[in-house]
């Protein structure tokens, strides 16, 4: 049994944040990049352009690649043979997102759903918490802007539609979605479990290196599939018109009833955030 | 070409905009977004005064992150525009003349720049923080309660945009992806 402060687990939740809102990640970076090269609309070009340039500019600056600073998603592996000693784990978590939203001069985006006041410190923060084997922790930290939240999609399918009805609900989902949710996007999808259960695969699908493909193989030829057909929509940086609608499709896939069919799909704007550390 | 168009907007200055203008944008904007929005229109439901005129002038549907010591404003990209649409229309109605947003518009929207001669413009969705360094000056002006989504006075130079929807019918959000469609 290890002992392990949860001061520890804040002050990582911490650092992940500030890093993760102003610093984009390579595997984001050199995808920009990549489409750079290969894009055919000047509109396009030009926002990547200056995709490329704000990021960089962000992170000289330290400051948030984009105003959306997003919710605080964090995703928690915790090892069973684990003890976390010092106060509530959960507390410990909120103040780490505090205290980054607050040092960081990150903006304070959440607010009470019907009445519409704000929270100010950007907190509840929305764990989701795995016991795994084990003794280490496992944080992950994903702000997530709601231009990209907004446009995402459950897809309760019958069986009978089977793995092209499927492919037609990612692809459709993004079709609908246009320029809204600041393409080029990352498309997170998980298919089976339950309703929840799809749309957290989907969530923790994005937390994948960008343009990694998946370990299963049929899922990893359905994404390069997917993203083929994707950026055929013509939609484009912005949605303006062009090539590079998705950097990357991520997909996951659990067991599911034999009555049911659940796909969702998470849509992440280009400033596709997380970083990951082991405590 | 980069045409310089300087805000509040002149009448003569719109006539030239089509779909599909890039533009640098210089002089005096107002950030709105949804309660902002929500607000003002409440206000002329009431038949009160609101609390800048809105006549020629151009409001940025944004909602920035506070600023760092010694800068004008943090990262100020711009906002979905869609969710301002059901506002939108009585806003134009009463001589607002610009809006700065990204995404499509609705039709109720589209039909309102068309019938005042407006303008809708695209910023570049993510790029808060390189949008920041046009912004000169800023200030609330109303609604400071609302924090992020309070009005505040910018003062911009150069701002980067893109004309999206005209007052001639272009709407380079269906005009641009069907050029690439397969």
């Amino acid at each position: 049994m290890r002992e392990l402060s949860v001061k520890r687990i804040e002050d990582t939740v911490y650092a992940l944040f500030m890093s993760a809102c102003c610093e984009i990640g390579e595997d984001v970076l050199s995808l920009l990049e990549k489409n750079l090269e290969t894009e055919e609309s000047p509109f396009g070009r030009e926002v990547l352009r200056q995709l490329i340039e704000n990021d960089r500019l962000a992170a000289e600056r330290k400051m948030p690649i984009c105003q959306d600073t997003g919710m605080a998603v964090i995703f928690m592996d915790v090892g069973q043979d684990v003890h976390l000693t010092g106060g509530d784990v959960n507390e410990a978590i909120e103040n780490g997102v505090r205290r980054a939203y607050r040092d960081g001069c990150f903006r304070a985006s959440v607010l009470t759903p019907l009445t519409r006041i704000n929270t100010k410190d950007n907190t509840p923060a929305i764990v989701h918490t795995r016991i795994v084997p084990g003794e280490q922790v496992t944080l992950t930290a994903a702000p997530k802007g709601f231009g990209s939240e907004n446009m995402s999609r459950l897809w309760m399918l019958t069986p009978s539609q089977g793995v092209e009805g499927v492919k037609n609900a990612i692809v459709e989902t993004v079709r609908l979605a246009g320029g809204n949710p600041c393409p080029p996007v990352v498309v997170g999808v998980g298919i089976g479990g339950t309703a929840e259960r799809a749309m957290q695969m989907a969530k923790h699908s994005l937390t994948r290196e960008c343009g990694t493909p998946s370990d299963d193989p049929m899922l990893a030829e359905m994404e390069r599939e997917m993203l083929e057909r994707i950026n055929k929509l013509g939609i484009g940086p912005q949605g303006l018109g062009g090539r590079t609608t998705a950097l990357a499709v991520h997909i996951e896939q659990m067991p599911t009833h034999i009555a049911g069919l659940p796909v969702a799909v998470n849509m992440q704007c280009h400033a596709a955030r997380h970083k990951t550390a082991v405590i | 070409m980069i045409k310089k168009i300087h805000a509040p907007l002149r009448a003569e200055e719109l006539e030239d905009l089509r779909a599909g203008d890039s533009v640098l944008l210089t002089g005096v904007i107002y950030t709105g977004r949804d309660a902002a929005h929500k607000r003002l229109c409440a206000l002329v439901a009431e038949g009160k005064p609101l609390p800048f005129a809105l006549r020629n002038q151009v409001i940025y549907y944004a909602g920035p992150c506070p600023a760092k010591p010694g800068d004008p404003i943090g990262s100020c990209g711009p906002t979905t525009s869609y969710r301002m649409d059901a506002y939108a229309p009585t806003l134009c109605d009463l001589g607002l003349i610009g809006m700065i947003g990204k995404g499509q518009r609705s039709e109720a929207v589209v039909e309102a720049i068309r019938r005042n001669g407006g303008v809708y413009f695209a910023a570049t969705g993510g790029a808060g923080a390189l949008i920041a360094t046009s912004v000169r000056s800023a200030e609330v002006i109303a609604f400071e309660d609302l924090g992020t989504e309070a009005i505040r006075r910018l003062e911009v130079e150069s701002l980067p945009l893109i004309v999206a929807i005209d007052a001639h019918g272009g709407n380079l959000y269906e005009e641009g992806p069907a050029r690439y469609r397969r």
